[in-house]
């Protein structure tokens, strides 16, 4: 694959409403990596979340399409390590958010089985509704 | 008898009966009441990670407003509504500008003020650990109880504040005043999936896996917890299916739980109808000898 970095990409309208929406500084991160160490839930992630920030600092949109952004469940592991104070979950809220006003919805209705529907607490239901459909 | 508002949230009110049962009851033996906020309506559940997001705020913001014309206090045993009240607490209270757009919303006027706490603060430092293990009557020497913090409760620090985010010791001090041993674990503050349970069940099924086996391999007879969606996601994996039991289970238990049975509540204050693995046969053996 081929991956073309251009300044256009970097300072583009992408990186800004990232860095709006998260009201996060994309370039803090300096790519140590302590947050994929930690995250209890990279093994299901297709990108690591240090991989996803620096898609996101180099204004690759491909990011978006990446499942990692919808398998955070902003445990907040991460930020609680980050040593340059980076809040990881509101880049991928951002992300996700992104995505989502786009009209993407990430939960089929149709497909939840039905035992785990009569089973689930409220605030699943409720809050997972309001992460993952718009 | 002190008095404290209390928000019991959605989930305590219908799936999660057990813990406002249980908290109820054991609150009054330590001689606080728990007033339920008068009409509260659902906090959400989230607390929106967006900055542009102010309608997610909009919910808490009407519990809050509830919350602030009853006392200065409120207190929670939800760990979710717990994260999701004292956040936004802390972003009205920071930010004049947002709190005073969300009031012209709601058109109520809150003034910011309102101090949220969890249950456990006020066990910790209104009651005190010593005070509760003077009014132990059944104390649970030689049970193996396993702490999970899980992640909101903890996090973030620098608006939750409740205990260090990475050693946290409130549920250890809590079961040892309560007789019981703290089993430590490596997976005491790692995340069970959370809302992951509805969109990718397998992960979240996979990561609570991993956090019981822990436990039971580091010898906990039981795992206490603060949170509903902790103790679905623990619990829902070792219901049982078509395929029985695996006969290793571990019950999932609330603290107010372990605490009922400590300060010599009855049965029906424990709250754990319906729990996937029942804890009770365990928990029995420290009542057989009255």
């Amino acid at each position: 694959m081929r991956t073309v970095i251009s300044l256009k990409n970097v300072r583009s309208q992408f990186v800004r409403d990232v860095e709006e929406i998260s009201g996060e500084d994309l370039l803090a991160c300096n790519q140590c990596g302590k947050c994929s160490a930690g995250c209890p839930v990279a093994a299901a992630m297709d990108l690591l979340p240090s991989q996803v920030i620096r898609m996101a600092q180099l204004g690759m949109t491909e990011v978006l399409q990446s499942r990692t952004i919808w398998i955070c469940a902003s445990c907040l592991t991460c930020v609680t390590r980050c040593p340059k104070g980076v809040d990881l979950p509101r880049l991928m809220e951002a992300l996700r958010e992104i995505s989502l006003r786009a009209g993407a919805s990430e939960i089929d209705l149709d497909r939840l089985p039905p035992e785990l529907v009569r089973e689930l607490p409220q605030l699943a239901i409720v809050g997972g509704f309001r992460k993952y459909i718009k | 008898m002190r008095k404290i508002s209390y928000y019991p949230g959605c989930t305590l009110s219908t799936k999660g009966k057990g813990y406002d049962r249980s908290g109820r009851a054991v609150a009054a033996a330590l001689e606080v009441e728990l007033e339920e906020l008068t009409d509260w309506q659902c906090c959400g559940a989230t607390f929106p990670l967006a900055t542009d997001n102010s309608m997610a705020l909009l919910a808490p913001t009407r519990v809050l407003y509830q919350a602030e014309q009853a006392g200065d206090r409120v207190a929670a045993l939800c760990a979710i509504c717990y994260h999701v009240l004292k956040r936004t607490q802390t972003v009205l209270e920071r930010d004049s500008a947002m709190r005073e757009r969300i009031n012209w919303f709601t058109e109520q006027e809150y003034g910011g003020r309102v101090e949220v706490v969890h249950l456990l603060e006020v066990l910790r430092d209104d009651i005190g650990w010593e005070t509760i293990a003077r009014k132990v009557v059944r104390p649970l020497t030689g049970l193996r109880a396993a702490p999970y913090y899980g992640c909101l409760l903890l996090r973030p620090y620098d608006e939750i504040g409740l205990d260090d985010p990475e050693a946290p010791t409130i549920l250890h001090d809590l079961i040892r005043a309560l007789g019981a041993e703290a089993v430590d674990f490596p997976y005491s503050i790692e995340c069970c999936g959370s809302y992951l349970t509805v969109k990718e069940p397998v992960v979240s099924e996979t990561l609570s896996r991993e956090i019981v086996a822990s436990a039971r391999a580091h010898g906990a007879q039981v795992i206490v917890t603060a949170c509903p969606l902790c103790q679905f996601n623990l619990d829902w994996p070792q219901r049982e299916t078509a395929f029985g039991r695996s006969g290793d289970e571990v019950p999932i238990v609330y603290f107010t739980q372990l605490m009922a049975v400590a300060l010599g509540l009855p049965e029906e204050d424990w709250g754990m109808d319906g729990m996937y693995t029942d804890p009770r046969p365990l928990l029995r053996k420290w009542v057989k000898e009255e």
